[in-house]
């Protein structure tokens, strides 16, 4: 038997152990939508090098492990102090905590919300649920579910919930904080959805963590509707163990001239894939993807972007960078998709990597399928090292090896961490930077 | 201060300096005029210790230490300065930012205190004048975008902040039209005192006009073939480079 089938043998198994153990829960509604991820989870693979859109990376030492569903502890729960260290200082903003996947009330604060705006736990607000989330998720199953997030919705138990109605603005960002913690070797598996009405705001951070060492899975999921007009900004720092495996879909469905951005910024775990897909669904929808991953070591990063012209005047721009060393790769797919309608279409994608070491490598792949004859897109990618002009430049004028490429590391991260609008948030990234790579280089 | 005996170098294997003699003492400007080829830049960038250049023979003493075995910013910290002659762009990195970076790092090695970012500012803004250099400059990322007399006038007010002992101007000029020409000189002209010394490298007489020597020295094929006052500049200037090789071929 390979590798494949046997962890898909232990996913299925792991299946009826979980479903055994939900007791009351399994008339509910929520229930069948498990049942029918699991099923589509039966019929398929988990993705090999075969796969176009895996031919780059990897999977197979994420395979070797058997993971156990994350169960809901007393005792597991980390204190404040614990959690202190990843909340930017002073930063101001609607705290929501998740530890391995579940909401945690205790270590969640909010501030005072305007009225309508829901913002906590996933599991919460299905015991309320006026169908819209179940309808949302079902939504979901049907419209093809990869291995990854089968698995994702046939465990659902909890996850970020936002929801913002029309109009509402939410001016403090929240900062939602996932928290992996313990010691068994568990999946986490969050299921986040952000729903933001017409004309509403919101800002968010979602933040992965870890006070933990030793191996472990996290597969999120984070859904973003996107109604008109309405803007969603959000940051997703991935900083899980060097042990860890992270693999997260984003889906943002972007309505008649709504707004999405992100900004992802990863330097953790193992084995990360990030497959980043927005949906311009209505005319004059507009989304800005920028990227920034760090990786050393063995590190394997993989963002797979897909981009969805479905509307006419819809505009998207995407600038991803790399910063390499050590024995790590890279993967970068950029797709971008202009369907048959979507006239005026205007797009730039650009990914750019810096090399440190003799080893590491990137793979960058544009992928464009311009199926409209007015439109306007762009595309670039590059792979190069710290210029040795530049640095001699600035040993020249008296700053030392370390400090020379620690500037040059800056300069070029700075162009995608300088649009992230939280201070706080941009300083600690730096911060990042300069530990990450003053011993590395 | 500064003193380069029998210095051989060469880039990529190819031997470019034959054979250096010179000595510049404190308080003194020293033009090396040349042909293009004649080794002028690699002579300037040996001494700031580009990696690329690779010295095959020779000693270089300055202050009584060995500078070759220096590191490149070492050598900065020690008060060595080359104005390049295609200064660098660096995007994304803050001239002010860099240039107080600087100003630090020779500060620290002489065991002196940094400088505040606010005390800083108030040097800076003073140094400024001497290059008639826009405050807007100092915001935006060192010589992006900076026209070819912005980035020479950007690497002379480098100068000023470091103040250096010893400045290596190569091909300064080049490029620049004469009201840049005559800012630059002019700001170059305020920076010299009886503690430094400057090596003015330079293919043209015309900068002469402005920073005016104390020696002149020819170099062609990779030596010093000539040295005499800045009165030998004009008469480079009137002979053409022709005459200094016919008369080296006559001695050969």
């Amino acid at each position: 038997m390979t590798e494949n089938s046997q962890t898909k043998n232990w996913y299925l198994s792991l299946f009826k152990d979980f479903e055994a153990r939900l007791n009351g829960e399994r008339s509910k509604p929520v229930h069948a939508l498990r049942r029918a991820a699991m099923d589509r989870f039966a019929q398929i693979d988990f993705p090999s090098l075969r796969d176009e859109e895996w031919r780059f990376t990897d999977i197979s030492p994420l395979l070797k492990h058997s993971f156990s569903y994350s169960a809901k502890k007393e005792g597991m729960v980390p204190s404040r102090d614990d959690i202190s260290r990843f909340l930017f200082g002073g930063f101001e903003s609607h705290v929501v905590v998740f530890v391995n996947g579940f909401y945690s009330g205790s270590l969640s604060r909010l501030l005072p919300l305007p009225k309508g705006v829901v913002i906590g736990s996933l599991a919460e607000s299905l015991k309320e649920d006026d169908g819209r989330i179940s309808a949302h998720l079902s939504d979901q199953v049907g419209s093809g579910l990869d291995a990854f997030t089968a698995l994702n919705l046939a465990f659902t138990l909890d996850g970020l919930y936002i929801n913002v109605p029309g109009g509402a603005v939410v001016d403090r960002p929240v900062h939602a904080l996932f928290v992996s913690a313990g010691d068994e070797k568990i999946i986490s598996q969050p299921r986040n959805l952000i729903v933001a009405g017409k004309n509403s705001q919101i800002r968010l951070i979602e933040h992965y963590v870890t006070l933990r060492s030793g191996e472990y899975f996290t597969n999120s999921v984070t859904d973003v509707v996107i109604e008109g007009n309405a803007v969603v900004d959000t940051v997703r720092l991935q900083s899980e163990n060097l042990e860890a495996y992270h693999v997260a879909t984003t889906t943002a469905f972007v309505h008649t001239n709504g707004t999405y951005e992100s900004h992802a910024v990863s330097n953790g775990a193992s084995i990360y894939r990030h497959n980043l897909n927005v949906a311009l669904n209505g005319e004059g929808a507009s989304t800005t993807l920028e990227g920034l991953y760090l990786t050393a070591g063995d590190q394997l990063s993989d963002t797979h972007s897909m981009i969805d012209h479905a509307a006419p005047n819809c505009t998207s721009g995407e600038h991803y960078k790399g910063i390499l060393d050590g024995n790590s790769r890279a993967v970068f797919n950029g797709k971008i998709m202009v369907r048959q309608g979507a006239q005026k279409t205007s797009s730039y994608q650009e990914n750019r990597n810096i090399i440190l070491s003799e080893e590491a490598k990137v793979d960058t792949k544009p992928q464009l399928e311009i199926f409209a004859d007015d439109v306007k897109c762009s595309h670039g990618a590059t792979v190069g090292q710290l210029s040795k002009e530049s640095l001699f430049y600035l040993k020249s004028r008296g700053i030392g090896e370390e400090q020379a490429k620690l500037i040059l590391i800056y300069a070029f991260a700075s162009d995608v961490l300088k649009n992230i609008k939280e201070d706080e948030v941009r300083v600690e990234l730096e911060k990042v930077l300069s530990t990450r790579f003053l011993k590395g280089i | 201060m500064l003193e380069i005996k029998n210095l051989h170098a060469s880039v990529e294997e190819k031997e470019i300096l034959r054979g250096i003699n010179l000595k510049v003492n404190a308080g003194e400007v020293h033009a090396i005029m040349g042909p293009n080829g004649s080794g002028k830049s690699t002579l300037a960038n040996v001494l700031a210790g580009r990696p690329e250049y690779s010295v095959t023979g020779g000693e270089i003493m300055y202050e009584g230490k060995d500078l070759l075995q220096m590191a490149p910013e070492i050598r900065a910290r020690e008060g060595v300065f080359l104005a390049f002659q295609y200064p660098v762009e660096l995007p994304g990195v803050n001239n002010t930012t860099f240039l107080r970076t600087a100003l630090n790092e020779a500060r620290k090695h002489r065991n002196e205190p940094e400088v505040s970012a606010g005390a800083f500012l108030a040097m800076l803004k003073k140094k400024m004048q001497l290059v008639e250099m826009p405050d807007t400059l100092l915001s935006r990322a060192v010589n992006e975008g900076f026209s070819g007399g912005e980035k020479k006038r950007n690497e002379i007010l480098q100068m000023a902040v470091l103040e250096p002992k010893l400045a290596i101007l190569d091909e300064t000029d080049s490029g620049l039209d004469i009201d840049a020409l005559r800012i630059v000189a002019s700001g170059v002209n305020k920076l010299r005192s009886t503690d430094n010394a400057i090596i003015v490298v330079t293919h043209y007489q015309r900068l002469l006009n402005y920073i005016v020597p104390d020696f002149v020295h020819v170099l062609y094929k990779g030596k010093i073939v000539k040295s005499g006052t800045k009165e030998l500049a004009l008469e480079l200037e009137e002979k053409g480079y022709d005459w200094v090789k016919d008369e080296t071929l006559t001695a050969a």
